[in-house]
């Protein structure tokens, strides 16, 4: 079996992008300057994982046999 | 830390252990352990190949050197690491390659002989063990000074002078536990995991500091311009803020620091040994320099910031940082560097305070992330450690079971024998880093000369390979001899030089002070330098003195001697060629913008 690297660290950004995001809607989550940097910063990470899961997936739907 | 933090940071840990098992699933035999198989693409083999460098060490130094130096810092990467990354892909890989070479000594092996083999391998086993437990003492330290394991610790009922411990035990067992079961391939997949993490955690520090300090604009204000541009005042020594000229900077750094470390040093080439082809094996450091050029802006940032932050808390323009400005205002991001001892400021030869600048990014990342992305921050310095740790040990395991136990103890073995040994090494080498880690804790002193020793060893080596690769008169007997004087010169030159303000012993002057530098790190620019030259000389001579090797046995090990490797009619991009001055162009680019 191969393992595409690129599927754990989808999932790993999505779900500590999720987390960071949900965080930021509660309060005293903005950086010293106000920026909402939990909210925006987390989906950020979230939007990342979701596209590395999105190819990891599309390869593995072709049969290619990826990353490694 | 809140629990969203705690959260973060457990998950982190948990993926990093679930590579290393499904890894494991591919480790059944030597090539698979020590070689992931030959089997990565070349853009993992590029990401694992520049995270593999970036520890804590180089996270915190170089955010530590440019709240000290400013810019100039970026010298390290714009003329220092990607000529050097470009030249050993084109130009050395197809020999680390194409010789089937498992390691670095082992082509010294191929290209020379057993005793130039066998110095090498036990000068890099021993560098590697110190250094990743230098890495780890380091990251204990700060998490230690950080204070952020306190509160825990105070509800669990633990003593805090535990928090060293654990935070050593926890981080060593990780990495044991991933290269443990998936050898090089664990390490590798966890590396481009820990490369994205710390570019998640780094972007959004720079990205609100900027906004912090006014911007790029804010910063030159604040700091001036000996801060802010990296060239300036280079045309000598003593204008400008390094305490180097442009000789001793391009031909000590540029030349064989970066030459010596990048193209040379099996921490970073396995990873492109481990490559899925010759290809994928020349592209694996092109890959990374398109990205290393990138990474001042993440990791000497976060100390312009700091050191900006330091300077202005109240936001007031005022040009020319100084550590005596920065004294006055107390509650800046860089704090004031206490004795270890005393307790009280440490004050420098002219008598004013000197700054921990070892604090600049950790502090910045405590002071301007709210819980949450403190998670995320925390996270990628703990992946820069691991990374840089796992680098070291999937090395050390390397060179010690093919260049030390193959070659001298166990020669004739099956492959099973070698993967059990290479297992168990790892725990060795693991368990012999936490050793080094308590030893800098305790000797600080012991610390400093033996990463002195190393320095006197890395500096020589380029011009061993590199005569070795492009000159086919070279002889065995003329690179051992090059390599132990080269080393002894650049101990010599260390003995009688000293940078200023500093007194004579682990700085230098040990023989007797006969040129003093105006920076330690001039005094090591050309350390380098005169290391490298009497190598270079040395090896020659020697090698017109005695027999060199017949040509038939040097095919594949030497540039003349080696049918030029010829790249399919792929794209452009695929090509090591054009990707390579691709990248000196972009680095080019990046020496002019910041001129």
């Amino acid at each position: 079996m191969l393992l595409d690297i690129r599927l754990p660290i989808g999932l790993l950004f999505l779900a500590i992008g999720a987390i960071v995001a949900v965080r930021g809607l509660g309060p005293g989550a903005t950086a010293v300057t106000g920026v909402p940097i939990d909210l925006i910063w987390g989906c950020v990470m979230a939007a990342f994982g979701a596209a590395m899961l999105a190819l990891a997936l599309s390869v593995r739907r072709r049969g290619h046999a990826g990353a490694g | 830390m809140g629990t969203v933090d705690w959260a973060i940071l457990s998950l982190y840990l948990a993926f990093v252990v679930g590579i290393g098992v499904i890894a494991a699933r591919r480790a059944r035999s030597g090539a698979d352990f020590f070689l992931a198989g030959r089997s990565i693409p070349a853009w993992v083999a590029g990401l694992a190949f520049l995270s593999a460098n970036l520890g804590a060490q180089e996270v915190i130094g170089m955010g530590a050197s440019g709240a000290k130096y400013g810019i100039a810092t970026a010298h390290f990467y714009w003329i220092g690491a990607i000529p050097a990354m470009v030249f050993v892909g084109i130009f050395m890989m197809p020999f680390y390659y194409g010789s089937k070479a498992r390691s670095v000594p082992e082509y010294l092996r191929m290209r020379f002989d057993e005793k130039t083999r066998a110095l090498n391998a036990l000068t890099f086993a021993v560098m590697t063990v110190v250094s990743s437990g230098i890495s780890m003492y380091a990251l204990a330290k700060l998490i230690q000074t950080l204070h952020v394991l306190d509160g825990p610790f105070a509800r669990l009922g633990l003593p805090p002078t535990w928090i060293f411990h654990v935070a050593v035990l926890t981080s060593a067992a990780v990495v044991l536990v991933y290269i443990f079961m998936g050898g090089l391939r664990g390490a590798i997949y966890n590396e481009v995991l820990q490369f994205f993490l710390i570019v998640a955690g780094f972007a959004p520090l720079v990205w609100i500091g900027l906004r912090q300090v006014g911007g790029w604009h804010g910063l030159t204000t604040t700091l001036g311009p000996s801060y802010t541009h990296a060239w300036i005042g280079m045309g000598n020594a003593a204008t400008n803020r390094l305490g180097v000229g442009w000789f001793g900077l391009t031909f000590g750094l540029g030349f064989v620091l970066s030459f010596g470390y990048w193209c040379t040093d099996f921490l970073v080439v396995q990873r492109a040994m481990a490559a899925e082809s010759m290809a994928a094996a020349r592209r694996t450091p092109l890959i990374a320099s398109g990205a290393k050029m990138l990474f001042p802006f993440l990791v000497i940032f976060p100390g312009l910031i700091a050191m900006a932050l330091t300077a202005q808390p109240s936001g007031a323009t005022r040009t020319g940082a100084s550590p005596a400005a920065v004294a006055q205002h107390q509650g800046g991001v860089i704090p004031i560097k206490l004795d270890a001892g005393t307790g009280r400021p440490m004050l420098d030869a002219r008598g004013q305070p000197v700054l921990d600048y070892d604090l600049a990014t950790p502090n910045l990342l405590l002071r301007d992330f709210p819980t949450g992305m403190l998670g995320v921050g925390l996270t990628a310095l703990l992946a820069s450690f691991m990374s840089g740790m796992a680098g070291n040990v999937t090395a050390f395991n390397t060179v010690f079971t093919y260049d030390i136990y193959q070659a001298h103890i166990r020669r004739n073995a099956g492959d099973h024998h070698y993967l059990r040994v290479g297992r168990f090494v790892t725990v060795f080498g693991i368990a012999a880093s936490v050793a080094a880690a308590y030893l800098a804790a305790r000797f600080n002193n012991i610390m400093d000369l033996l990463q002195l020793m190393f320095a006197f060893v890395n500096a020589p080596v380029f011009a061993t390979f590199l005569l070795g690769m492009f000159w086919k008169r070279t002889t065995g007997h003329g690179a051992f001899t090059g390599l132990a004087l080269g080393t002894l010169a650049a101990a010599v030159h260390h003995g009688l030089t000293l940078p200023l303000n500093d007194l004579p012993g682990v700085k230098g002057g040990w023989i007797a002070v006969m040129h003093v530098y105006p920076s330690e790190m001039a005094q090591n620019f050309w350390t380098a330098i005169w290391a490298w030259s009497a190598c270079l000389a040395v090896t020659v001579a020697v090698s017109l003195a005695t027999r060199p090797k017949p040509e038939a046995e040097l095919e594949g090990l030497v540039y003349s001697l080696t049918p030029k490797v010829v790249v399919g009619s792929g794209r452009w991009y695929a090509d090591p060629v054009p990707l390579g001055i691709l990248a000196l162009a972009a680095a080019l680019a990046l020496n002019i913008l910041f001129r």
